[in-house]
């Protein structure tokens, strides 16, 4: 449903346009280093929780989770947002489709690190912060993400960067996990006038649930 | 998925299954809203919503508010014995005086069929019809398809293809009818209608149903869905039937019958009940097979859905 | 002051008329002469170019609202409506506030339609006081002041006791009864005919049998009585054959239609839940329409007429179950038969002459109308070819409550002439 948001899947742009800025074992490095820090800032995982921003920031949430574990030997409660119903363009753009939140835990009391893939004005994660808020009381929130590029349009900023990426705003800033796509990389490409910067689209095999197609 | 392909919820027969169902997968996610403390989202903050009820309804417009104050619009209830139809003003003007307070979605009840499609020609903004005359109810409808959805399709594994649904009562003059019997038969259901002659439509077969039923009986054994209608006593014109006790011993579902169903068939009803009626306390209240509050609370997930559809939908049309 | 209309073609199945273009020379009132290349000492003189000329129309069915409901219509506008669309004559009918059913209103009809009105205007007087159905109107007496006809329009005469009541005391009177078809325990509220339209739409249905059943009575008492019966506004196939098979008995049973039961059907009532094709009786089938066209063609249809039924926008421009029945004919209801009938070889113009001019005459005792010297000059010149397309401005009516509205027609009147004197001229009305 986020009809025009998305670049059209017709016209691929030409390999030409765009520019890779990190590839997959690049991708690897970052999440290990930031799961590390995530750890080291909370003194271990006892009190945190992980969150990630649906569509994949989830994903990127769930890999520094399994890193977390992996490191410290215990689960890190892990859950999804979606932001979908808190965002502050749906005046003016078509209803994005509603993904699910599912944070199977209560997170009063605990700090959340969310979770997203690339930080741009801040929008976004102005949007989680109340969806979050509606949801509890949690005691910190601490911003992990994969890329910052800048621009920023609110006072946000990120505790974890897994790479500052200088960006101009005709371009677009995505990230591909190989989960979904293949293949994982972050990719810069311009944009056409009239394009919104967006996540890469989501395939249809990604939905976890009926109906969300 | 691109964005959602209407302008109005008027005829629910103007929706196809994938319209229908990007209605029940949204309000499927409006579960988590309305299951926290904080049963709110600022998502339709700034947009005005009009409860125009030119026809007294207590459920269907509290519902609509509910699901109007979760989504954070602000909700104006417009209607009652104080209307502006009373003081002799005219439909019309009644609506572009509505408009002139720059409103964004108008959700209409009247007793006249017809009156969403002229609302939404004096209005311009989206209509969602909340019940018009004996004509349409597609809301009722879309809550009632999400509860089968829900019990049937998502907890059982049965398809909508395959499902039995039975209506009894005054399939004649009831609005559910007019959007259900569509709905369903777009879903893929199988449609039988049951009631005395005298309460059915002229046409049922232009509705969509598939078999009409005298004997309650002798269809209850292969219906997978038994939806039940109230007896709206107070709109019963020429006496149709001899009297509310043969009414029950001939339609009503009680517990006698309840061994004539099948062990996973459902019991819905669009309430109020009457209760020793359609409806025994027996049934009404059957743990098992009893979905009605199921249905009440489905009303506030599919008008969410629907607010939320229609009004984000609006940058693709010409309003 | 003498008037000749040259270049025309007569149509008129009442007499031989000559072949080609004629001239008719008119004199007081009257046709003098009718020929080729005829002389003109003096007077006016007009070419019609080669368009028809046809003894005038009359339409037996109108709502002229005056007295009482002026906002809709009023004897001025409506007789202007009429001339508009070729008519010579209408019958008003009697459903006025106060209801036209004694001497005052039938005196009051016909003095507001000599001073104001641009065509004749034939009185018809309620068969029952107030049309409530329970009380002889004033027949004799409004008989005695000018009603041409009997009818209590707008409602069916429920108890056959008290039709047949009618029908007797109205026999020495030489009026027909003209019958409005509707058993209310079987219609009650309806609102649309009953059955796919009914259903869809969520109406209460308006059963062909609540027409169908009043006729089959009517029938019969006609039968019994021997006063002569007129059914207005049929709409089913039905009813027709129950028509047609009173008249092969040799029954004085007559009936008429009209052009909106003729060329809409129940079909064309959409999701617009359009108000203006809400009329009564309802539209029907296509079946029923198509059952209809075939009457007209085969002569058990005697009479077009249009029922004509103004209402003012605010009364018709609300919700379907509360507007008022009924929509305006009066300047289509020419234009339709020959876009629809004559134009596609369906119906002659002489058949069309009979159903619009011959018939309604008879059906309602006025003078023949005829082209032959001595006759009245009622006469409606008609041109085939004009293509023109319904429009609510260019109506004469005070209301615009057709199902017409933007159609496309071929072939109107453009000249109309009462007694020899024009009230139309090349399509406008003569003040």
């Amino acid at each position: 449903m986020p009809g025009k948001e998305q670049p059209s899947d017709q016209t691929p742009p030409s390999r030409a346009d765009v520019k890779t800025v990190m590839d997959g074992s690049e991708i690897d490095r970052s999440l290990t280093r930031i799961a590390h820090q995530i750890l080291e800032a909370n003194k271990g995982a006892d009190s945190i929780a992980l969150v990630g921003i649906v569509t994949r920031g989830d994903l990127l949430a769930r890999a520094l989770a399994e890193r977390i574990s992996a490191i410290e030997g215990e689960e890190v409660p892990l859950g999804k947002l979606d932001i979908s119903l808190y965002r502050d363009d749906f005046m003016t753009h078509i209803s994005p489709e509603v993904h699910s939140t599912d944070i199977p835990f209560d997170i009063d009391g605990r700090t959340i690190v969310l979770v997203d893939d690339v930080l741009y004005t801040g929008r976004t994660i102005r949007a989680a912060l109340d969806a979050l808020m509606d949801i509890g009381r949690p005691s910190a929130v601490q911003l992990a993400v994969l890329i910052d590029r800048g621009h920023r349009e609110l006072p946000i900023r990120a505790d974890y960067v897994g790479k500052n990426v200088p960006s101009s705003a005709q371009e677009n800033v995505r990230l591909f996990l190989e989960e979904i796509d293949g293949t994982s990389a972050v990719e810069i490409l311009r944009m056409e006038p009239g394009d919104r910067p967006s996540a890469a689209p989501t395939p249809a095999a990604h939905s976890s649930e009926g109906g969300d197609a | 998925m691109g964005c959602f392909p209407h302008k109005h919820l008027i005829d629910l027969g103007e929706y196809s299954a994938d319209d229908i169902m990007t209605v029940l997968a949204t309000a499927q996610k409006f579960k988590q809203v309305n299951e926290r403390r904080i049963k709110k989202v600022p998502t339709l903050k700034g947009f005005t919503v009009v409860n125009m009820f030119n026809e007294p309804s207590t459920r269907t417009r509290s519902s609509f508010e509910i699901a109007e104050k979760r989504l954070s619009a602000d909700a104006l209830n417009f209607g009652g014995s104080s209307t502006s139809t009373v003081k002799g003003e005219s439909l019309a003007d009644t609506v572009r005086t509505l408009c002139a307070y720059k409103i964004d979605l108008i959700v209409v009840r009247d007793a006249h069929a017809g009156v969403p499609y002229k609302v939404a020609e004096a209005s311009g903004v989206p209509v969602i019809d909340a019940g018009d005359g004996k004509h349409q109810h597609p809301t009722q409808a879309l809550l009632d398809l999400y509860t089968i959805w829900q019990h049937k399709v998502l907890a059982e594994g049965v398809p909508f293809e395959k499902l039995h649904v039975g209506i009894v009562g005054d399939i004649g003059h009831s609005r559910v009818c007019g959007s259900l019997i569509p709905g369903l038969k777009t879903m893929g259901c199988e449609v039988t209608v049951v009631g005395p002659p005298t309460l059915m439509p002229a046409r049922p077969d232009v509705l969509g149903a598939d078999h009409v039923a005298y004997d309650l009986d002798s269809v209850l054994p292969q219906l997978d869905v038994v939806y039940m209608l109230r007896i709206q006593r107070e709109r019963l014109e020429g006496a149709p039937f001899p009297s509310l006790r043969e009414y029950s011993l001939l339609y009503g579902l009680t517990r006698e019958r309840d061994a004539l169903m099948k062990p996973d068939a459902l019991v819905c009803h669009p309430g109020p009940i009457n209760r020793g009626v359609e409806l025994d306390s027996f049934m009404a209240d059957h743990p098992a097979r009893s979905v009605v509050l199921d249905q009440v609370y489905a009303g506030v997930l599919v008008r969410m859905a629907a607010l939320y559809l229609l009004l984000g939908g609006q940058d693709g049309f010409d309003a | 002051m003498a008037l000749m209309l040259r270049n025309a073609r007569l149509v008129d199945p009442q007499v031989k008329t000559a072949a080609g273009l004629v001239d008719i020379l008119i004199r007081d009132g009257r046709i003098v002469e009718i020929g080729k290349d005829l002389d003109l000492p003096k007077g006016i003189e007009r070419d019609l170019e080669g368009k028809y000329v046809v003894p005038g129309l009359v339409d037996i069915h109108v709502h002229l609202r005056d007295p009482g409901f002026e906002q809709k219509e009023d004897i001025a506008s409506g007789t202007r409506a009429a001339a508009h669309g070729g008519f010579t004559a209408v019958c008003a009918m009697p459903n006025t506030d106060p209801v036209i059913d004694d001497a005052v209103g039938v005196e009051y009809v016909k003095a507001r339609a000599a001073e104001v009105g641009k065509c004749r205007v034939i009185v018809s007087g309620a068969c029952t006081k107030d049309l409530q159905g329970e009380v002889l109107a004033d027949i004799g007496d409004m008989a005695a002041h000018g009603a041409s006809a009997l009818t209590d329009d707008g409602r069916g005469i429920q108890s056959a006791g008290m039709m047949r009541r009618v029908m007797e005391y109205a026999l020495p009177f030489d009026m027909p009864v003209m019958v409005h078809a509707q058993d209310d325990s079987l219609v009650g509220k309806g609102q649309v005919n009953e059955g796919v339209a009914s259903t869809r739409l969520g109406l209460l249905g308006w059963p062909a049998e609540g027409e169908e059943l009043e006729i089959a009575r009517d029938i019969a008492l006609c039968r019994l009585t021997g006063c002569p019966l007129h059914i207005q506004h049929i709409t089913t196939a039905r009813g027709l054959d129950l028509v047609r098979v009173a008249k092969a008995e040799g029954l004085p049973v007559t009936c008429e239609v009209t052009p909106h039961h003729l060329f809409l059907t129940e079909d064309d009532i959409t999701d617009a839940y359009q108000t203006t094709l809400k009329v009564n009786p309802p539209l029907r089938t296509r079946a029923d329409a198509d059952a209809l066209v075939a009457g007209v063609i085969d002569g058990t249809v005697d009479a077009i007429v249009t029922d004509h039924a103004p209402h003012t926008d605010h009364e018709k421009d609300r919700e379907f179950e509360l507007a008022p029945f009924g929509m305006i004919g009066l300047e289509t209801s020419l234009g339709l038969m020959l876009t629809h009938l004559v134009g596609p070889g369906l119906l002659t113009m002489e058949r069309l002459v009979e159903l619009m001019a011959v018939n309604p005459r008879a059906i309602v005792g006025q003078e023949r109308v005829a082209l032959e010297p001595g006759s009245v000059a009622d006469l409606t010149v008609i041109d085939p070819e004009a293509e023109w397309t319904v429009l609510r401005e260019d109506f004469y009516s005070k209301a615009g409550n057709s199902g017409f509205l933007n159609a496309s027609l071929k072939g109107r009147a453009t000249d109309v002439y009462v007694g020899g004197y024009a009230t139309m001229e090349n399509g406008e009305v003569i003040e």
